[in-house]
């Protein structure tokens, strides 16, 4: 009997309990009430008033309308640019090749509103390309808010995931195919849209699922660039501020919608995947080759363009970082009065950032590789269950798991609304989806030999999961980890949401001084938050000897 | 002193899906003991169920008497060799030696000399502050058997531990381990579906087959008096007839065909008159007649092997058999094509019930102690 509990209560039964209870406080319960919230009436009873009011108003639905337009265009654009850009760079010799990839992966980790703010700076009223061009030239240029600049800010930060996931399929491609090809007289465009375009389908299929989410979810983007063109995101956000102190049903039926559109996206996207996807293992991948003349010069011209395009953000932003300003205006010369401002005043967003940073990523790590291995070594209904239910928020914008955090937890016995907890929590549940997923995949390469061995040699199964398993497991855990923080300290969406005066991070104070017009502190904090990017990445891969990142 | 082990009425499902139903078996103090068997026939599932990483869903399994059931894996002292190694990628080869020991209540000294004598014994101190990754199979499999040797487990356990090595390596590491085995004197349990490595290397055999014990014996008689026609026909190779039992003048006699009998002296009681049985006779347990009697048979191929001749013949009612013959040169040779009477030799010859299921050879038993 005492030996049958004690086998039942083994490490990881205790450790699936733990994190069971985690998930059913923090996401179940909130996202539950979320839901019923929003079929109920101010006085509590069921109505589908919400919905109706919704669908009836031209001005809500419209925000529909444009978030789908956005996100399509997005999508579309992303894979005209990053399948070719992949292509190009998986079959020719590119010059500067390695720094073009890293420039690509620091444009994809950095903050999505950075992009918008730096183009407002260039291409904005005031901006400094369209003063440039009104001066000498007497020329308007396009309007940058609304659309367009939607457009433009999202495909440029968002291609790189379709370029990232592409080049990886294809450096996974044997050479002997594409040879194959050619022995069969199959060359140029045809090979490339009868042979590789459909191995890489699925591939870009999952890329595109990652742009249309991102950019159906984001919140910053459009709300600095878009004045005016509304998206779902937007709306939620302006709708729950305005109905704060009622109890944000409305807000709560925007919320879920947007969720189910989500989860129809994401399983139709799994659907086709699945459906369609080749295994493939290369021993020869495809060599880049020489190619001389207009070929070779246009190529070059595209990746440059491009990738020069995507980075300018992030150049901008630092430039002007240093300019020395009055007011709202950049003036001639150089300072560190930016930098200064920043510390004087908002140092403690600084501080608070990083603090909650690593505390969510510390525990995020020991969770992702707890569910990852409960889920994959110890397979049942409950690991199985917070496995999908720990995947979820990957598909939960922002905005929305703000919402349902601070509606769940503003009265006792949890009050969370205004702590740092409540921003912490919100970081894990956000951002624990990338090394679960990582930590999850490594599992998989590792032979459950090993662990038995370390069993048998007398270790406990705790204890040879520290000793062990978990050793084993940390490329992958690191590598999932890196993406993780970076989120964490670039998170904007639910962050806007959660803080308060005390609590504000980094993403959050720039985000307000931009709409406060204060652009040299604005750069200045974004410089910070680029730098520790760009640092945490270099630090990656110096610990790892890798040289990718698997988004 | 070395452990014995018993399997009393041991059951095993997965899910539900009942893969060994009722097995009975003990194995004796430091003796090397192979479960042999087709594929899927649940050796591995079995050796797994003693080391603790499946659960025993029926029945018990004891160490000295002692239930093992409720043991979790890591506190039944056992050494394991795994298949693929299992070697730790991120520690030198002392260190997985010693990786066990570590977790042990034994003084310093004690460990540095338990160390350097394993080492020393299974040869692998030229490489012990290697990382295992730039090490052969051989090798790695060395160091796993050190690894599960230098705890002092109470059994060890080995699952198909040479089936990744060549051919050569093979015979090495099967001589290194049964020297090694038999110097410790552990009681070991060793897995293969490599019938010569089983015969070479083993106590004892258990055959299996789909999750029944078929039989347990030493080398000798498992090749030379299997229990019954799966034995006789999955260790080495048994030419099968179906004949029946005819007793004459106090003499017992076998027919293999309808015109062919031998006189056979090795038959229990239960093999009674006009009965129906299955013999099987080995291509080595054949003679060439040279009066017509015996079983007639058409050459069909000759293949020279060097120590002996293999022939595959055709008998009349168009069955293969096979049937070989030593490279002697007092033997005649056959030619394809010739016509030939083979004799049985009826002491080594086996006989069992029509449905192959039982031995009819006085003395023969399914466990031999
Ligand atoms: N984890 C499992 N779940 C369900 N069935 C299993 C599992 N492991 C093994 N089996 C089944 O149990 C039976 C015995 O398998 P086992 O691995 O013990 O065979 P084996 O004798 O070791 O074979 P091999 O020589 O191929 O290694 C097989 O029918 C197999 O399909
Ligand atoms: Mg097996």
């Amino acid at each position: 009997m005492w030996s049958e509990l004690n086998q039942k209560l083994d490490f990881w039964n205790i450790m699936t309990l733990i994190m069971f209870l985690f998930f059913a406080v923090f996401l179940i319960y909130p996202l539950g009430s979320l839901l019923l919230g929003s079929f109920q009436g101010s006085d509590g009873s069921f109505t589908l008033e919400h919905f109706q009011t919704f669908f009836e108003k031209k001005y809500y639905y419209q925000s529909l309308l444009h978030s789908f337009a956005v996100t399509i265009s997005v999508t579309v654009l992303s894979i005209a640019i990053g399948v070719p850009l992949a292509y190009l760079m998986a079959t020719l010799q590119i010059r500067g090749k390695g720094i073009i990839e890293i420039l690509i992966i620091i444009s994809v980790l950095s903050p999505p509103f950075i992009g918008a703010y730096s183009w407002i700076l260039l291409l904005g009223r005031s901006g400094v390309v369209s003063k440039f061009f009104m001066e000498h030239f007497g020329v308007t240029v396009p309007s940058i808010y609304g659309f367009s600049g939607i457009l433009l800010v999202f495909t440029l930060k968002l291609f790189p995931y379709i370029y990232l996931y592409v080049s990886g399929a294809l450096k996974k491609m044997d050479s002997s195919l594409s040879e194959a090809a050619e022995s069969l007289g199959v060359t140029g465009i045809k090979k490339m849209t009868t042979l590789i375009l459909p191995l890489v389908l699925p591939t870009v299929l999952a890329g595109a699922m990652l742009v249309f989410m991102n950019s159906l979810a984001d919140f910053g983007t459009p709300m600095l660039i878009g004045e005016g063109y509304s998206t779902m995101p937007v709306l939620i956000y302006s709708e729950f501020i305005s109905e704060v102190g009622g109890d944000a049903h409305f807000a709560a039926a925007l919320s879920t919608i947007m969720i189910l559109i989500t989860t129809v996206i994401f399983i139709a996207q799994k659907y086709v995947v699945n459906k369609k996807s080749y295994e493939m293992s290369s021993l020869r991948p495809i060599q880049p080759a020489k190619t001389k003349g207009i070929k070779n010069v246009l190529a070059h011209l595209f990746i440059y363009v491009i990738v020069g395009l995507a980075i300018i953000p992030q150049v901008t932003v630092i430039y002007t970082s240093f300019l020395k300003t009055r007011g709202a205006m950049f003036i001639d010369g150089f300072t560190f009065d930016s930098y200064r401002k920043v510390l004087d005043r908002m140092g403690d967003s600084i501080l608070n950032t990083y603090v909650y940073g690593i505390i969510a990523l510390i525990i995020i790590i020991v969770l992702g590789m707890l569910i990852s291995y409960a889920s994959v070594r110890r397979k049942n209904f409950f690991t199985s269950f917070i496995d999908t239910i720990a995947m979820f928020p990957y598909i939960v914008p922002g905005s929305v798991l703000g919402i349902t955090l601070l509606l769940a937890f503003n009265k006792a016995p949890l009050l969370l609304s205004g702590t740092a907890s409540i921003l912490i929590i919100s970081y894990i549940i956000r951002r624990l989806p990338y090394t679960m997923r990582s930590s999850a995949a490594i599992i998989y390469q590792l032979s459950p030999s090993m662990e038995e061995a370390s069993i048998s040699l007398g270790y406990s199964p705790m204890r040879t999961f520290i000793n062990v398993t978990a050793r084993l497991m940390m490329p992958g855990v690191l590598a999932g980890a890196l993406l993780s923080w970076i989120t964490v300290i670039n998170e904007l969406s639910s962050s806007i949401i959660l803080f308060t005066g005390n609590t504000r991070t980094m993403s959050v104070a720039i985000y307000s001084e931009v709409i406060r017009a204060s652009y040299g502190t604005a750069a200045a904090l974004s410089t910070i938050l680029t730098v520790t990017t760009v640092v945490s990445l270099l630090i990656f891969f110096k610990v790892t000897g890798s040289k990718e990142v698997s988004l | 002193m070395s452990t014995s082990i018993k399997f009393e009425q041991v059951r095993k499902d997965y899910d539900k899906n009942t893969v060994i139903s009722n097995l009975n078996v003990m194995i004796k103090p430091g003796e090397l003991f192979t479960l042999l068997g087709p594929s899927g026939c649940g050796k591995t599932t079995l050796l797994r169920m003693i080391a603790g990483f499946h659960s025993i869903d029926g029945g018990t399994i004891s160490f000295d008497d002692q239930s093992i059931n409720d043991i979790p894996a890591h506190k039944r002292n056992i050494g394991m060799v795994f298949q693929n190694y299992a070697i730790f990628p991120h520690m030198t080869v002392y260190n997985n030696v010693k990786y066990g020991l570590k977790n042990r209540k034994i003084s310093k000294q004690e460990m540095i000399k338990r160390l350097d004598e394993i080492i020393e014994t299974v040869q692998i101190t030229a490489y012990k502050d290697r990382l295992p990754n730039r090490l052969s199979g051989g090798q790695q499999q060395r160091v796993a058997l050190a690894r599960a040797i230098v705890i002092h487990p109470k059994v060890l356990l080995m699952d198909e531990p040479l089936s990744n090595l060549d051919a050569k390596l093979r015979i090495d590491m099967r001589r290194a381990i049964s020297e090694i085995q038999r110097s410790i004197g552990i009681t070991t349990v060793y897995v293969t579906h490599d019938q010569e490595e089983a015969l070479a290397i083993s106590d004892r055999i258990a055959v299996m087959k789909d999750g029944f014990i078929q039989q347990v014996g030493y080398p000798d008689t498992i090749y030379l008096r299997p229990f019954n026609a799966f034995v006789a026909t999955f260790i080495g190779h048994s030419n099968l007839f179906t004949g029946t039992v005819e007793k004459e003048n106090g003499t017992t006699y076998v027919h293999l065909t309808k015109d062919y009998r031998v006189a056979i002296d090795t038959l229990t009681e239960e093999a009674q008159a006009e009965a129906s049985v299955m013999i099987a006779v080995r291509p080595e347990e054949f003679t060439l007649s040279e009066d017509h009697t015996g079983i007639r048979a058409t050459v069909k191929h000759r293949n020279f092997l060097g120590k002996y001749i293999n022939y595959e013949l055709v008998l009349d009612d168009g069955r293969s058999i096979e049937f070989t013959q030593d490279t002697n040169l007092k033997n005649r040779f056959i030619e394809v094509g010739e016509v030939v009477h083979l004799e049985a030799i009826p002491e080594k010859i086996n006989v069992f019930t029509a449905d192959g299921e039982t031995s009819l050879i006085a003395g023969v038993t399914r466990y031999v102690e």
